[in-house]
């Protein structure tokens, strides 16, 4: 299995009364309030600095995304970001998840840029090509939202187009009419590199995935035993499609938190929780549900099996205690280092995944604390999990050529069914 | 809704039938509805003793696939074009509420001869940097009942607000609101500005501009400058009402309407 450490780069000193004076923590918290310069200056050191600890501590890759006007993460343009991580001397994945393409205008700057930085980290790079939630689409960028699926498709096409066509062509579309695609340079890996997918669970994304072999990262908050019935799903429509059960087809993102004892994880650990929950995940819903973003069948069907959840329970995240948070729910992985690779083995193997995201920085939690989190992680959890699933002999097609840390040493066997993602070149 | 009265009218194109409402009897009068979507209401009724009444839905509320062959608002005018051809009316009476008064205006500047009178309630299609027109989309249910309504203790408001209780009509009634959001949307996100005052000179009807004195999402000033911008124009403003003053004050918006339409 992989894991990649995640930073989801928020704001990491909300005030308390933020659900008491705010509507919401994506779009509209107001900067001059909220969001003081002279801390991200701060914090922006921090990230990196703890990205760079990542890489050092040996995880498979690091992890950057794109969110706008967002306390709870506001990563703007991961390509900076991972432009200084690319300097380094390192065999770790880039995994940018990713460019929210519908944002692009036009989206030929993603393939340039994603193309730079695959030079630049000399093929470390996955490139991951998310829709976008509602919010940054529709709220902060202002795409009406039947638009955005249609331009999301759009880009990809132009983008795939830019790498694996020759250049000079014209792209003649709805929302992009280009004369001239000719992107100085094509990426380093050939056709190019990995794409990832990453949604919230829509039926349209896994079809997509499907349709293009490519792999599907579920990025919610939730824990596993939420996402069984979501991931139960993308991996029947995997299985319709004809195509192989291998769990690196998908990803799915967890909040970790480890220490010495389970019961040091709790002290140490809940207030982060409990603010992380009750801040973070503050979106108002006529932000995150904006009529238009789905399409009218597909809200229909949520709407005639609403209250259908195997899953719900009472939640009141400012007072959420630890065995709701990690032991009833699983929405948070956190104990002993013995602990959490037992609870990652579980969630990993129910789900089925072999890309892990694991958010070892928790919105509030300063680098002290996350690099004790994670200096565990790092010694006594990976060592247990990163053979999951090698016995079964499955093989990462979605790795990038260049990161070679932790990979096999001969040549990968050759795809089934590929379409030529990530092949080894001879 | 009284279903009954719906027609699904068959469109060139490829698009969907549009299941427009047709009732009463008299010279034709086409009503485009707000961003909330197609309903027929006691207002609707009431215009429809002395007219006969065409209520479309929003092109692409019903199939949402629609809106990929419609690009922009000259395409919106097209269709409304051909589903005027397809009712068989020449010239009509065309009255637009907010969203729907933006697409009227529009429909009027291109087709000129096509509009016989032309009466915009509280519409959308203008902007001023000193009065921005709110939003009513992402917008929290609480806020959006303000920014619609001058009294919302009226119990004419209070009907208006409320959702059937029996599960499927209130699943139908919410899938309907999100098509109409949805669609609209499509041409107005996230400002229902499109160049419009450049296109009002052209408009021959003559118009009357109805609005709410107290409209709190689409506010009062936008009233005279309709009126300044169209050549045949002129305002009556209803006092105590907001965005929907047809339904604050139904009785003097129907008298204004049947006193102009007559003319």
């Amino acid at each position: 299995m992989k894991t990649i450490w995640f930073h989801m780069q928020g704001y990491r000193d909300l005030p308390d009364d933020f659900r008491d004076r705010y509507e919401s923590i994506w779009v509209t918290p107001p900067n001059d309030e909220l969001c003081h310069s002279a801390e991200v200056a701060k914090y922006l050191h921090w990230n990196l600095d703890e990205l760079e600890m990542a890489d050092e501590q040996g995880f498979d890759g690091l992890g950057l995304n794109e969110h706008h006007q967002n306390g709870y993460g506001f990563p703007i343009s991961p390509n900076m970001i991972a432009t200084v991580l690319a300097r380094r001397k390192s065999d770790a994945a880039l995994v940018i998840l990713g460019n929210t393409l519908p944002l692009y205008n036009p989206p030929v700057r993603v393939a340039e840029e994603f193309a730079l930085l695959d030079c630049l980290s000399r093929g470390r790079l996955v490139a991951g090509f998310p829709v976008g939630s509602p919010m940054d689409t529709t709220g902060c960028y202002g795409i009406p939202p039947t638009q955005v699926r249609p331009r999301y498709y759009e880009a990809h096409d132009l983008i795939k187009q830019a790498w694996t066509r020759p250049g000079p062509f014209a792209f003649n579309g709805r929302f992009n009419k280009l004369r001239y695609v000719n992107p100085w340079p094509k990426p380093l890996q050939k056709p190019h590199p990995p794409i990832w997918l990453a949604g919230g669970g829509s039926v349209e994304t896994w079809k997509f995935a499907t349709d293009n072999d490519y792999t599907y990262s579920y990025l919610s908050f939730m824990g596993h035993k939420y996402a069984k019935v979501l991931m139960d799903g993308y991996w029947d429509s995997v299985e319709k499609a004809g195509m192989d059960d291998n769990p690196y087809r998908a990803g799915f993102a967890q909040l970790v938190v480890v220490a010495d004892t389970d019961a040091e994880a709790e002290r140490i650990y809940l207030k982060h929780l409990r603010n992380f929950y009750s801040k973070s995940l503050y979106v108002a819903p006529h932000f995150g549900n904006v009529p238009g973003f789905m399409t009218k069948r597909s809200f229909e069907f949520q709407l005639s099996h609403r209250g259908a959840s195997a899953f719900s329970f009472d939640f009141k995240p400012h007072e959420a205690t630890w065995k709701q948070l990690v032991e009833d729910s699983r929405m948070v992985i956190g104990g002993s280092p013995e602990t959490v690779a037992a609870q990652i083995e579980e969630a990993v193997r129910n789900i089925r995944v072999g890309h892990l995201m694991v958010i070892l920085q928790i919105q509030s939690m300063d680098p002290e604390l996350t690099a004790y989190s994670s200096g565990l992680f790092a010694e006594k959890v990976l060592p247990k999990i990163k053979g999951i699933w090698d016995k079964e002999g499955y093989a990462d097609r979605w790795w990038p050529q260049g990161a070679t840390r932790n990979q096999p040493q001969v040549a990968r066997p050759s795809p089934k069914a590929s379409n030529g993602e990530a092949k080894v070149q001879a | 809704m009284n279903i009954e009265t719906a027609q699904n009218i068959e469109l060139p194109g490829g698009f969907a039938a549009n299941p427009v409402i047709i009732k009463g009897e008299g010279a034709p009068v086409v009503y485009l509805h707000g961003p909330f979507g197609q309903e027929w209401d006691a207002f609707l009724d009431e215009l429809s003793a002395h007219h006969r009444v065409y209520a479309p839905a929003h092109a692409g509320a019903e199939e949402t696939d629609d809106l990929e062959r419609l690009d922009g608002l000259s395409d919106l005018v097209l269709y409304y074009d051909d589903l005027f051809d397809r009712l068989g009316l020449e010239q009509v009476d065309l009255i637009g509420h907010s969203f729907g008064g933006m697409v009227a205006a529009e429909y009027a500047a291109t087709f000129r001869d096509r509009v016989r009178k032309l009466v915009l309630i509280d519409a959308m299609g203008l902007w001023r940097d000193d009065a921005p027109v709110e939003d009513h989309m992402l917008v929290s249910p609480q806020k959006l009942v303000k920014l619609l309504f001058h009294d919302p203790s009226k119990p004419e408001v209070a009907a208006k607000l409320a959702m059937p209780t029996e599960r499927e009509a209130m699943n139908a009634a919410i899938v309907n609101r999100f098509g109409a959001l949805a669609s609209t949307s499509h041409f107005i996100h996230p400002i229902p500005e499109r160049g419009l005052k450049r296109r009002l000179r052209r408009i021959k009807a003559e118009t009357l501009v109805l609005w709410g004195a107290q409209d709190a999402l689409v506010p009062p000033v936008y009233a005279a400058e309709f009126a300044e911008l169209i050549p045949n124009a002129r305002v009556e403003m209803i006092q105590k009402a907001g965005h929907l003053p047809q339904v604050e004050q139904r009785e003097v918006v129907s008298g204004h309407l049947e006193r102009f339409l007559a003319g």
